[in-house]
């Protein structure tokens, strides 16, 4: 056998393949699951801090710095372990999909804040004083003014941003979530062979592509309509 | 103190009433007690160097700028103080700001409404049939599609005033409205300025156009180093200033 065959034979083993495919398109749901999960509800979140935050009250403000930058500064794989490894020993017991959706979710949440906030924080201060000076208040004027123009500008980098987090829904199959790489690994154990690792990555490819050239295409759009 | 004999003539309230106006930034004072009135249907102009106060003065009126004493009163209620619905008192004052601050990420016609719509709670027909009128007014109807990227600097100002007068204030402050605008473009809005004060707006007038304030303006005002330094009809001020400082500064600004 020369070397080219034992690659095919190791990475793209077609009995292997065709054998493991099923439970493979299995875990690819679960990762489509997991992250619109967590993109729905990690940019809700991290928006509505960055709301929050442009209220300026101190004790709250703190708290939201020091959330955005704990989580931005942790690995997201030492909570995901410590969540799921730790709350049970004081008798919270939590599903590992659950865990893995509501740390990604927090991250995500994290930059978005960040994210979110840089934006409303780069709106000129004349759109503040004209809508307030038409007798619109505060709330108002956050919502219907300045939101809506931080937001296109921050869609690139969110957008980036909330892919990277998605991709690392792979994490969750050290704590057992039955994803696409879990699968994949599991299949590849049982078999011996790297074919359905092969898959895994194809599967990532034909999910997450699209997303990343979506990404392009809208920081394109957004610089080429920035006056 | 001011015994009540000196009331001369009968005072209707002024439509707007700045008293002792203070504003400072740290330790640097830069408006040192402003006293002014703008009666209804008049249009001031407020005239002076860049630095002189007059922006922070007309931004004080509607507490743009918090006023760090004095008082100010919209036809003769107080607008400064804690307890005083700011908001409230905002909508019936109306500001045109230098840079227009047009809502870029919405049309023209949806510039003009949301206030409308959110302050002044009108339904969308209401809102919008408020908006055309607003923007045939000053001109743009045909313009109510447009986004503010697509006009020129001198429809946008328009489209400022318009969003401003649909409010129907009591008064309007107009804080240099044409300072951002190419020379071609300045006829245009001082145009719509004109039919304003023709339809009996009051006006507030913070500019450099010299020789429209002394054309349409009912009274100028000549500030220096957060002062007023006087005050007159335009023609007393333009040919007989009591003040050197006056003098300089028009004769310089009136050349061309």
């Amino acid at each position: 056998m020369t070397g080219f065959d034992r690659f095919l034979a190791t990475f793209f083993n077609g009995e292997v393949i065709v054998r493991y495919l099923p439970s493979i398109l299995q875990g690819v749901w679960v990762t489509i699951a997991c992250s619109l999960l967590i993109v729905v509800f990690g940019v809700a979140a991290g928006v509505l801090l960055a709301c929050v935050r442009a209220y300026r009250i101190a004790p709250l403000n703190v708290a939201i710095v020091v959330f955005a930058d704990m989580m931005r500064a942790l690995p997201p794989l030492v909570l995901i372990l410590m969540v799921y490894f730790g709350l049970p020993n004081v008798g919270i017991m939590l599903s590992s999909f659950l865990v893995l959706f509501v740390i990604l979710g927090l991250v995500l949440a994290a930059f978005t804040e960040e994210i979110v906030w840089a934006g409303l924080t780069a709106v000129d201060k004349g759109q503040w004083e004209a809508a307030r000076s038409t007798g619109i208040g505060f709330t108002g004027t956050l919502l219907q003014v300045i939101l809506p123009q931080a937001l296109r500008m921050v869609i690139p980098p969110l957008t980036n941003r909330a892919i990277a987090i998605t991709k690392m829904t792979a994490l969750g199959t050290v704590i057992g979530v039955p994803d696409i790489l879990n699968q994949a690994t599991t299949a590849q154990s049982f078999s011996g062979n790297a074919s359905p690792l092969t898959i895994a990555a194809i599967a990532y490819v034909i999910l997450f592509l699209p997303l990343v050239v979506m990404s392009r295409w809208l920081e394109e759009r957004f610089v080429r309509h920035r006056r | 103190m001011a015994p009540i004999t000196t009331l001369a003539q009968p005072s209707a309230i002024p439509t707007l009433e700045v008293r002792r106006l203070h504003k400072s930034y740290g330790a640097l004072e830069v408006l040192h007690g402003i006293d002014l009135a703008v009666a209804t249907r008049e249009m001031v102009f407020v005239l002076g160097r860049s630095g002189s106060g007059k922006s922070t003065m007309l931004r004080c009126c509607n507490r743009l700028e918090e006023p760090s004493s004095g008082d100010i009163f919209l036809e003769g209620q107080p607008i400064t103080g804690k307890r005083v619905d700011l908001d409230g008192l905002r909508r019936r004052i109306g500001m045109v700001f230098q840079s227009f601050n047009l809502y870029p990420h919405l049309d023209t016609r949806r510039n003009v409404t949301l206030a409308l719509r959110m302050v002044l709670k009108l339904g969308r027909d209401e809102a919008d049939a408020r908006a055309m009128a607003a923007l045939e007014r000053v001109g743009l109807a045909g313009k109510a599609a447009s986004h503010p990227t697509e006009l020129s600097g001198g429809q946008q100002q328009r489209v400022a005033i318009a969003r401003a007068i649909a409010m129907e204030p009591a008064v309007m402050l107009f804080d240099e409205p044409t300072s951002a605008l190419d020379p071609e473009l300045v006829g245009d809005v001082l145009g719509v300025m004109r039919e304003l004060k023709a339809d009996g707006m009051t006006m507030l007038v913070v500019s450099h156009e010299m020789g429209f304030a002394r054309e349409a303006a009912d009274r100028i005002v000549f500030m220096a180093d957060g002062r007023i330094v006087e005050e007159g009809p335009p023609e007393q001020l333009f040919t007989a200033a009591r003040h050197e400082a006056t003098r300089t500064f028009l004769s310089r600004h009136t050349r061309q």
